[in-house]
């Protein structure tokens, strides 16, 4: 046999990207049960119908782009793009909304910028944020619970959803439509947060079917962290900005803002601090410089969820961090070895 | 086994798969003898060594046979017994994979040692002597760069020494050398750190050791219970890169060595526990380093195991002995899987740093599969031990910003391979830092090579530059130098011509000529130009017309008296001097040129008649149609000439020129003459009748002159200046026969009173000139102008020589000369004649000011320009004398410079003096006329400053330099008080 001359290292860690990525689809499936089990069948068709033109339309970049398709495919970014965005979308959102989103996600903001590690927006966001301001109407008609439901468990058959989705039947899920408990949150009109809590059936009953989806997400970024598919800088640092800023308007105003706790488990914040704001592509990439960039996540989300127009902000809030994170690269260098002090800025 | 010291922790690093165990079954076995071993001058870091043996030579074990060259370098020796049968290029281990001089040598089986002796009792030596004995021992580094121990056991010279680390890490995979070094040979580590801390004299010497090597650790501390050594054996987790020189450091000591800085800046000295061991070989024993203890592992080598190898021993004896399946060896690495290199021969020897062997199997090591997109996960980051950011110098490297790779502390990198090991995309990361890295320092060559260009381009112009001014400098002397003689030029022209104005325009007539015919039709040009443009203007109706017709008429104008002025000159010299010009020179030259051959004759006979041979008949037959011959040419031009009505200016002109030669051939005949006489020659009465003949024509010809000139009245002007020129000759011979005279009397030659006669004769004639040129100018109205300045000019010339005079007078009277008496005569007489000469100046000038009020104005214009030209010429000159002076060393013989200073600055003073004269003159005249009393004023208040300056100068001034201070202060003494006079006179 003949030697092979290559320079060291000659020793390299079993794995790929590809396993990165399945380790990350693997962290979402809890959230994916959940969301499930409380809103139906309706998330799991769209993560399903969302794979399924995801790893179309990236094979048929690939090929265009005239590069080995399987090669590209096995890293299955594709796919957790995916996933992500089916998991953010609401559960009987039309078939047309995911196809819209795919197409916005792999190619746009992802083959268009030259495929995975090239992108400077996250894809999924870019898709999700591009679909509410489109249409905003498909796009904030929720599923409701089924703890709100007397009579247990499936409240939409899994016929009736697919019809609900693929179908022009949209009324036969039309009454298990309702707002999300943030939307509900926002327009309150000239009740307190006190009164809502009492007033409003879903954030009275249906709560729980919130929380625990949240949970169920933190728990796969938990299982990412011990997995260390990333550091925690990010999601903590997302998470402690949010809570402070809740915690001191709650604190200063108890009747006007919702407290600390509403704000991190509902909505997209346990999705977006564990699975998007971590995606490394997109974010600030020394540990300092994702402390930051968590940290402006949470501050943007609180922002744009308290003042501004659209009930939730993650997708907002992360496109915008995702803008600063070159700068952010740029001054948070780590100190290196035998240096008194950090480079900083460019050079 | 627990640590009494801290472990600190360092940044990152990663956990590969050990892979020690396989090859610590067995203990270190001796490697069989190879049959050659093949030397790589270079196993070092630093210079490679020299070789001091020949092809053929027969070595011992343990003979140097290369030398250490300069001071980062190490001897190497035979690790065997044998021939030298090669010294050439040979495969070495290098990343490169080129070849590299080796020194090979075949066995002789025998391994035969040359006598050698080891020093038990070293600490008798003096540290340098240690030192010395252990750089013969060709000692370097044994864990990774074989840095030179000598080298660094010197740093306790210049650096303080607290913290002497061995490093028994021995982190990288798969190697086991150390760890089976420990177990079996603790006492010699020991040993070797005794004399290692004897050098240094640490105050804390420390042992990293990863606790993956309990074994180890343990005959470690067996072998300390029973030394009286003082060191901390510290146990450090097992982490790569932990034996890392810095990594190390911060583990044990929780010091950073600073970016760029070697350990002993921050007081640490880290050597590698291998190393200690052959310094406890080659002080104790007397062993140079030969051979070492080193890891054949590997999934296709059938025995995994440490031996003990020769230095030179090429790997395939080793893969052989460990019985290595060839088949199943895909990767062979030298070193280990982190940071090892990759071999694919087999004849490749091992050096002194090679501390593994790794025949890999395909199982073992895969191929790397193709890189993915980089998703900057950050895991290197994460495990980089000098906290970077891989990722973003992999972009960086990749997109070739190299300054960014910089700034981004690319060369801190220490190429653990710790970020590519981790990198889920399996990007060769690595690699990409040493392009970036070998980039940048290609980069930094090509800078420093294209600032040496710039340096030297720039001091190429610089010197260019330099070259022109100087060259411009030289230009503008020149210029001056030119100037001054066209100055002069000018003068002797216009002393020649007097004004144009008053001459005969026919003198300008042929190159006026051209010049009008080329004004006319320049006039012409511009009046057709004008018309265009009229005409034009008219068509379009544009503006201006009237202006234009107004131009046009003025150019008509200009254009119609250019004409006319050419035609008439035209006419003018047709009628008198155009045509007969030529002629006249040519007749005038044929004249001479039969005189000329007559004269020839002439010699010819005489020397014929003197000494009474030749052919006499013929000669005089020739002389006398030569004579004739010249009295037709002479005939033909006189009537040229008198037909003409100007050239009796040339006709006195050539009488004159023809006066000067003979009297030039009187002169030479009366010297001829008089050396005769002196000789007592019997030709002496001849020759006395020859210059009499020869005075005769003179006073015949002068005679000729005074008539041509009477009867010619504008040329009197040439005459007085002929004249000038005549006295000035005269005076210069007067000058030099005084100054023989004086040699002469000063000598006391005999000679002396004749040359009194002589220089008396000479006398006479000038003064009778002088007589003749006061009675030119009274004649000639015109050309008093040019007299006074004539005058004033031989005055100062006369000033200069009294000056002269006087300094030379008194320097006799200073030395004692006996001359003196008679020089002050001399200085006396002259004097007089100055004053006689002033005198005729102020009778010169009062003359001009009553009589020649407008004209004479004219010309002293041009007479101070050219005279304040001069001044500023002897200036220039007399400061450059000054400086060239100046610039003499002291002590050497200036007084040749000195003199011509002197003459240079009396030839400035007089110089200035006619300047002053002349401005003083025109002052006078412009303020007869009542112009600028104010500046008048002014220059007398400068020059009162001047005064005033120059004296406290003077007061200042040491002994040597009063005198020329002196004299310059009376210079400018003299010029206040004229300016003086003469602004009282005018503001009466």
């Amino acid at each position: 046999m003949s030697l092979i001359r290559i320079t060291s290292p000659h020793a390299h860690r079993p794995g790929n990207t590809g396993s990165v990525m399945l380790t990350v689809l693997m962290a979402t499936l809890p959230g994916l049960a959940a969301m499930t089990f409380f809103f139906g069948w309706g998330t799991l068709i769209q993560v399903l119908w969302g794979s399924l033109l995801a790893i179309a339309l990236e094979a048929a970049c690939v090929k265009l782009r005239q590069r080995p398709v399987s090669f590209y495919l096995t890293d299955y970014s594709a796919l957790v793009t995916a996933v992500l965005i089916g998991l953010a979308l609401p559960p009987f959102a039309p078939w047309w909304v995911m196809t819209v989103g795919i197409i916005v996600a792999i190619i746009i903001a992802k083959q268009l910028y030259g495929g995975m590690g090239s992108n400077p927006f996250n894809p999924a966001m870019v898709a999700y944020a591009l679909l509410l301001v489109s249409f905003p109407i498909q796009m904030t008609s929720w599923a409701g619970p089924f703890v709100m439901n007397g009579d247990g468990w499936a409240v939409v058959s899994l016929g009736d959803t697919l019809s609900a989705i693929f179908g022009t039947a949209g009324a036969a899920v039309d009454a298990h439509t309702m707002a999300t408990p943030l939307d509900i949150m926002r327009h309150r009109g000239g009740f307190t947060t006190e009164e809502m809590w009492v007033k409003d059936a879903l954030l009275a009953n249906g709560i729980g079917a919130w929380h625990a989806v949240s949970a169920a997400y933190f728990m796969g970024g938990v299982f990412l962290l011990y997995k260390k598919i990333f550091t925690w800088h990010t999601p903590v640092a997302m998470l402690a900005s949010l809570t402070l800023l809740a915690t001191l308007s709650f604190l200063l105003m108890p009747d006007q803002y919702p407290d600390p706790f509403f704000h991190l488990t509902t909505g997209a914040t346990m999705l977006g601090a564990f699975f998007i704001a971590t995606d490394p592509v997109t974010s600030a990439t020394s540990n300092k410089g994702k402390l930051w960039f968590g940290a402006g996540i949470g501050l943007l989300v609180f922002v744009i969820r308290t003042w501004g127009n659209y009930p939730d902000a993650v997708a907002f809030a992360i496109l915008l961090m995702n803008l600063c994170a070159p700068f952010i690269d740029q001054y948070t260098q780590p100190r290196s070895y035998g240096h008194a002090k950090p480079n900083r800025g460019m050079k | 086994m627990k640590n009494t010291i801290r472990v600190h922790q360092f940044h990152g690093g990663i956990h590969p798969p050990e892979n020690k165990k396989q090859s610590t079954g067995a203990p270190i076995s001796l490697a069989p003898l190879p049959s050659r071993i093949i030397l790589p001058l270079q196993q070092h870091i630093g210079l490679p060594a020299d070789p001091i043996v020949k092809v053929g030579d027969r070595v011992l074990k343990g003979q140097r046979v290369a030398e250490a060259i300069g001071r980062i370098s190490a001897n190497i020796h035979a690790s065997i017994s044998g021939t030298v049968v090669d010294i050439g290029p040979h495969p070495v281990p290098h990343v490169s994979g080129m070849d590299a001089d080796c020194l090979v040598i075949e066995s002789d089986g025998q391994d035969e040692w040359i006598e050698h002796q080891g020093l038990p009792d070293y600490t008798q030596l003096a540290k340098p002597e240690l030192i010395e004995y252990i750089r013969q021992a060709g000692v370097a580094g044994m864990g990774g760069a074989g840095f030179p121990t000598d080298v660094k056991l010197h740093l306790g010279d210049d650096h303080i020494v607290n913290t002497l680390i061995i490093n028994a890490a021995e982190c990288e995979p798969y190697i086991t050398a150390d760890d089976m070094l420990m177990r079996e040979r603790a006492d010699e580590i020991l040993g070797g750190i005794e004399i290692i801390a004897h050098l240094l004299k640490p105050l804390h010497i420390m042992v990293g050791i990863e606790d993956n090597k309990p074994q180890a650790i343990r005959a470690l501390h067996d072998a300390l219970d029973k030394s009286h050594l003082n060191l901390d054996i510290v146990i450090t987790p097992t982490k790569y890169p932990s034996g890392g020189e810095k990594q190390l450091i911060k583990l044990l000591t929780g010091v950073e060595v600073p970016s760029g800085k070697i350990p002993a800046d921050v007081g640490i000295v880290c050597q590698n526990v291998g190393t200690t061991t052959a310094v406890y070989r080659a002080v104790i024993l007397g062993e140079p380093l030969i051979s070492r203890i080193m890891t054949v592992t590997g999934e296709s080598a059938n025995h995994k195991q440490n031996y003990e190898v020769r230095i030179g021993t090429p790997i395939a004896d080793l893969l052989n002995h460990s019985g290595v399946d060839r088949a199943q060896m895909q990767r062979l690495i030298i070193g280990g899987p982190m940071m090892g290199i990759t071999v694919t021969n087999e004849q490749i020897p091992v050096i002194k740093t090679t501390n593994c062997l790794i025949a890999a199997s395909i199982h073992e090591m895969p191929p790397q599969p193709p890189a993915q997109a980089c998703i900057r996960c950050g895991m290197c980051e994460q495990v980089c031990p000098a906290e970077l950011l891989p990722q973003q110098l992999y972009w960086f490297a990749k997109g070739k910003e190299f300054d960014k790779a910089r700034h981004h502390n690319l060369f801190d990198c220490i190429e653990c391979g710790a970020c590519s090991y981790v990198c889920p995309s399996n990007i060769p990361l690595v690699q990409y830092y040493r392009f970036a890295k070998a980039e940048i320092r290609k980069e930094d060559d090509e800078q420093r090579k294209a600032d040496h260009a710039r340096l030297r381009f720039e001091a190429r112009l610089a010197r260019l530059e330099r070259d022109k001014i100087e060259k411009e400098e030289r230009r503008k002397q020149r210029a001056i130098e030119a100037a001054a003689a066209q100055a002069a030029k000018k003068d002797a022209a216009f002393n020649k011509a007097a004004s144009p104005a008053t001459n005969n325009p026919t003198d300008a007539g042929v190159p006026d000529l051209k010049q009008l015919k080329s004004n006319a039709a320049i006039a012409r040009t511009k009046l057709r130009k004008a018309e265009k443009a009229l005409a034009n203007a008219q068509d379009k109706g544009l503006d201006g017309i009237e202006t234009l017709q107004a131009t046009l008429k003025q150019l008509q104008l200009k254009s119609e008296l250019a004409e006319k002025a050419y035609t008439e000159a035209q006419q003018a010299p047709a009628k008198s001097a155009a045509a007969p010009e030529t002629d006249l020179k040519q007749l005038k030259s044929n004249a001479a040129i039969a005189r000329t051959k007559l004269k020839k004759a002439e010699k010819q006979l005489a020397a014929a008649e003197a000494g009474g041979e030749g052919d006499i008949d013929a000669l005089k037959a020739q002389v006398v149609a030569l004579q004739a011959k010249s009295a037709d040419a002479e005939k033909a031009y006189q009537a040229a000439d008198s037909g003409t009505v100007s050239p009796v200016a040339i006709d006195t002109s050539a009488l004159e020129a023809e006066i000067a030669t003979l009297q030039g051939k009187v002169d030479k005949a009366e010297n001829a003459w008089k050396a005769a006489v002196e000789s007592g020659s019997p030709a002496a009465e001849k020759m006395a009748a020859g210059v009499e003949k020869l005075k005769e024509k003179l006073t015949g010809l002068q005679a000729e002159l005074t008539q041509a000139r009477s009867a010619v009245q504008p040329a009197a002007t040439v005459d007085t200046s002929a004249l000038d020129t005549e006295i000035a000759t005269l005076q210069g011979k007067v000058d030099k026969a005084e100054n023989a005279w004086k040699a002469a009397v000063e000598s006391g030659s005999p000679a002396a009173e004749k040359m009194a006669a002589g220089v008396e004769k000479l006398k006479e004639k000038l003064t009778g000139l002088q007589a003749e040129l006061t009675q030119a100018r009274s004649a000639v109205q015109p050309a008093a102008t040019v007299d006074t300045s004539a005058l004033d000019a031989e005055i100062t010339t006369l000033q200069g020589k009294v000056d002269k005079a006087e300094n030379a007078w008194k320097a006799a009277v200073e030395s004692g000369s006996p001359a003196a008496d008679k020089m002050a005569a001399g200085v006396e007489k002259l004097k007089e004649k100055l004053k006689g000469l002033q005198a005729e100046l102020t009778q010169a000038k009062g003359h001009l000011e009553t009589n020649a009020e407008g004209k004479a104005e004219e010309a002293p214009a041009i007479d101070l320009k050219a005279l304040k030209q001069q001044v500023s010429i002897m200036r220039t000159k007399l400061k450059k004398a000054e400086k060239q002076l100046a610039e003499l060393p002291e002590g050497e013989d200036n007084a040749s410079l000195m003199a011509e200073i002197e003459a240079l600055r009396a030839r400035h003073d007089a110089a200035k003096a006619s300047f002053d004269a002349a401005e003083a003159d025109k002052i006078a005249a412009a303020a007869s006329e009542g112009i600028d009393l104010k500046q008048l004023k002014i220059d007398a208040a400068l020059a009162r400053a001047a005064v005033t300056k120059a004296e406290r100068a003077l007061s200042k001034a040491e002994q040597e330099s009063k005198q020329s201070l002196e004299t310059e202060l009376l210079s400018i003494r003299a010029k206040a008080d004229k300016l003086n006079a003469t602004l009282e006179r005018f503001s009466d």
